[in-house]
């Protein structure tokens, strides 16, 4: 039986998280692919909103704050358990998400890239300020879901960075299994026609307004969730979650992956995840040879790496 | 008893008036085509009937409901849809996608069914891409159904519109221009299109610059000149309506018979 182009797209990506560690020379690089897998989850998220639905946000990294601080906060104010936690933060990220999303995506492009950007700030400076509470630009200590002594007590020992390693390997399976599930769905068809032409989407009687709504809505969890992770693997956060380095990170691996395409933007937030590191042998010229490989990457594959190339190699085989 | 109903319908763009007072009504299995020349206000007007502009004046009724300025959307849930003269598809779907997009108010529900893939939505989902094929066909399109509609000429992508349209189940198409571009042989299936869809019992309200596609099968006809309405009848009662000929030939006949006396 042949495969459909979503389970052919999530194999590549388990096989890719199970085998992997084969070749890790140091313990350092399970702490590496956890990073990696986070940004891919907040990635496909804007796969969603952007590729998809066509619509930009600047400030993406506001929801990821927002998850971040759940993490952070609610088990040690509200008792409530770390992952619960997690799941708080999602619901108050599509809550708020929901609620900016409504005045601000009536906006068409620049202007909605403006807006949004303004709605990261806002949250980033919040976090900064509310120094009572988060510590403020200092940060916060993050307190350990405890999913670690668990598995010991069941026998199996992973060490901090193989834990988070599986442990957000799979969200990132589960994040994009259901992004792919999306992208073939009714719901997916439509955002995907409003990107295309909004007064054609209509004209089938497509909600244009609920639609854009629901794309941010659950991209704002995708970040949410990627936040949260990020917070408790490192056990410590900063306002600069939140921060507009952040925000444009995200948009930047979605778009130099190929923000249309789940596989493409995951290896969008590899690249730019490993390149900073192993670009290190240029020292004072890393930042600047980055921003080249960005620049020839949008002139000559401008659907992003993956979507390019998938192209290009159609393209000779027809 | 007529679906679709236009009274005093009009507009204007910074002082000039595009369309002024113009009236129809479309009945169920009728064609009803408007033709004048370029800038004549067509366009306009569709964009009016089809809530893309709010009309500064006059109403629209479909059904007896007052629909004047109502969404997009919100008309295609009451059954009226169009195609576009300026092609509106959707290029980065595949030719199938964009004619199942037509079936969105059958197919949409619960956005976590989407997500998780739940077995409704895989069927919703399913049906409407069966349902797209079997349109594709009736278009003459069905071996293209896998390509990315961006890839498809100019008038492949008229019928697809056409097919997208007809998805949405519709009681009134207004349709734009649906043979410009196209060749004989796509303007004679259009043709047939058209005639098949009347006959199921859609209203049908035209626009189109082929006069013997128009004069063959509309059962009436609205002739527009500069935002106005300056005739209306049946195809032969318009054809001969002098005000038609020096609009569209832009010189009275006479001119052909002094031509022939110099000859």
């Amino acid at each position: 039986m042949r495969l459909s182009a979503k389970w052919t797209q999530l194999l590549i990506l388990f096989l890719l998280i199970a085998l992997l560690p084969l070749f890790f020379p140091s313990g350092y690089y399970f702490r590496v692919g956890a990073l990696i897998f986070v940004n891919g989850l907040a990635v496909i998220g804007i796969v969603i909103l952007t590729g998809y639905a066509g619509q930009i946000s600047l400030g993406h990294a506001g929801f990821a704050g927002i998850g971040a601080y759940a993490s952070a906060l609610a088990p040690g104010h509200l008792g409530l358990h770390p992952l619960l936690a997690v799941v708080l933060g999602a619901l108050v990220s599509a809550a708020v998400a929901w609620l900016v999303g409504r005045p601000i995506l009536r906006l068409k492009g620049y202007y909605l890239a403006v807006a949004s950007l303004g709605f990261g700030i806002l949250v980033a400076m919040v976090l900064s300020n509310e120094r009572a509470l988060t510590g403020g630009p200092d940060g916060m200590p993050v307190p350990d879901p405890g999913l670690r002594d668990l598995l010991k007590d069941l026998g199996l020992k992973l060490t901090g960075g193989e834990f988070w390693y599986w442990c957000c390997g799979l969200c990132l399976l589960i994040g994009a299994w259901a992004a792919l599930n999306l992208q073939a769905s009714p719901t997916g068809r439509a955002l995907r026609a409003l990107h295309g032409s909004e007064v054609a989407a209509r004209t089938v009687g497509i909600d244009v307004a609920r639609l854009k709504l629901q794309a941010f809505t659950i991209s704002a969890v995708y970040a949410s969730v990627a936040g949260s992770l990020l917070a408790m693997q490192n056990r410590f956060i900063t306002p600069d979650v939140a921060g507009f380095m952040h925000s444009i990170e995200m948009v930047t691996m979605a778009v130099l992956g190929g923000v249309g395409s789940v596989i493409g933007a995951i290896f969008g937030a590899v690249i730019l995840t490993l390149l900073p590191q192993v670009l290190t042998v240029f020292a004072d010229y890393e930042q600047m040879v980055l921003g080249a490989v960005m620049i020839l990457v949008m002139i000559f594959l401008p659907e992003g790496l993956i979507p390019s190339l998938a192209r290009k190699l159609r393209g000779r085989g027809e | 008893m007529s679906l679709l109903s236009v009274e005093g319908l009009g507009i204007a763009f910074g002082g000039v008036r595009a369309v002024h007072d113009v009236g129809l009504t479309v009945a169920p299995g009728e064609i009803v085509s408007i033709i004048g020349p370029n800038g004549a206000g067509k366009t306009t007007l569709f964009n009016m009937i089809s809530g893309v502009y709010l009309p500064g004046a006059g109403r629209v009724r479909l059904d007896g409901e007052d629909v004047t300025g109502m969404a997009p959307h919100l008309l295609a849930r009451r059954g009226l849809s169009r195609t576009f003269q300026n092609l509106q598809i959707f290029p980065a779907m595949s030719v199938l996608e964009n004619a199942a997009t037509g079936f969105h108010l059958r197919e949409r529900g619960a956005l976590l069914a989407d997500l998780l893939a739940l077995p409704g939505a895989r069927r919703r989902s399913a049906e409407a891409l069966a349902g797209a094929r079997d349109l594709l066909a009736r278009v003459g399109l069905d071996r293209a159904a896998d390509r990315e509609a961006g890839e498809l000429s100019y008038g492949a992508l008229k019928r697809l519109e056409i097919a997208r349209a007809l998805a949405t189940a519709p009681r009134l198409l207004l349709l734009d221009e649906p043979a410009a571009g196209c060749n004989a042989v796509e303007t004679e299936e259009i043709d047939r299109l058209i005639a098949g869809m009347a006959q199921s019992g859609i209203a049908i309200l035209l626009v189109e610059h082929d006069m013997k596609l128009v004069m063959r099968i509309s059962t009436h006809i609205v002739v527009l000149d500069h935002g106005e309405k300056i005739a209306e009848g049946d195809p032969a009662t318009v054809s001969r309506h002098p005000d038609v000929i020096a609009a569209y030939l832009g010189a009275p006949v006479a001119v052909e018979g002094a031509a022939h006396a110099d000859g």
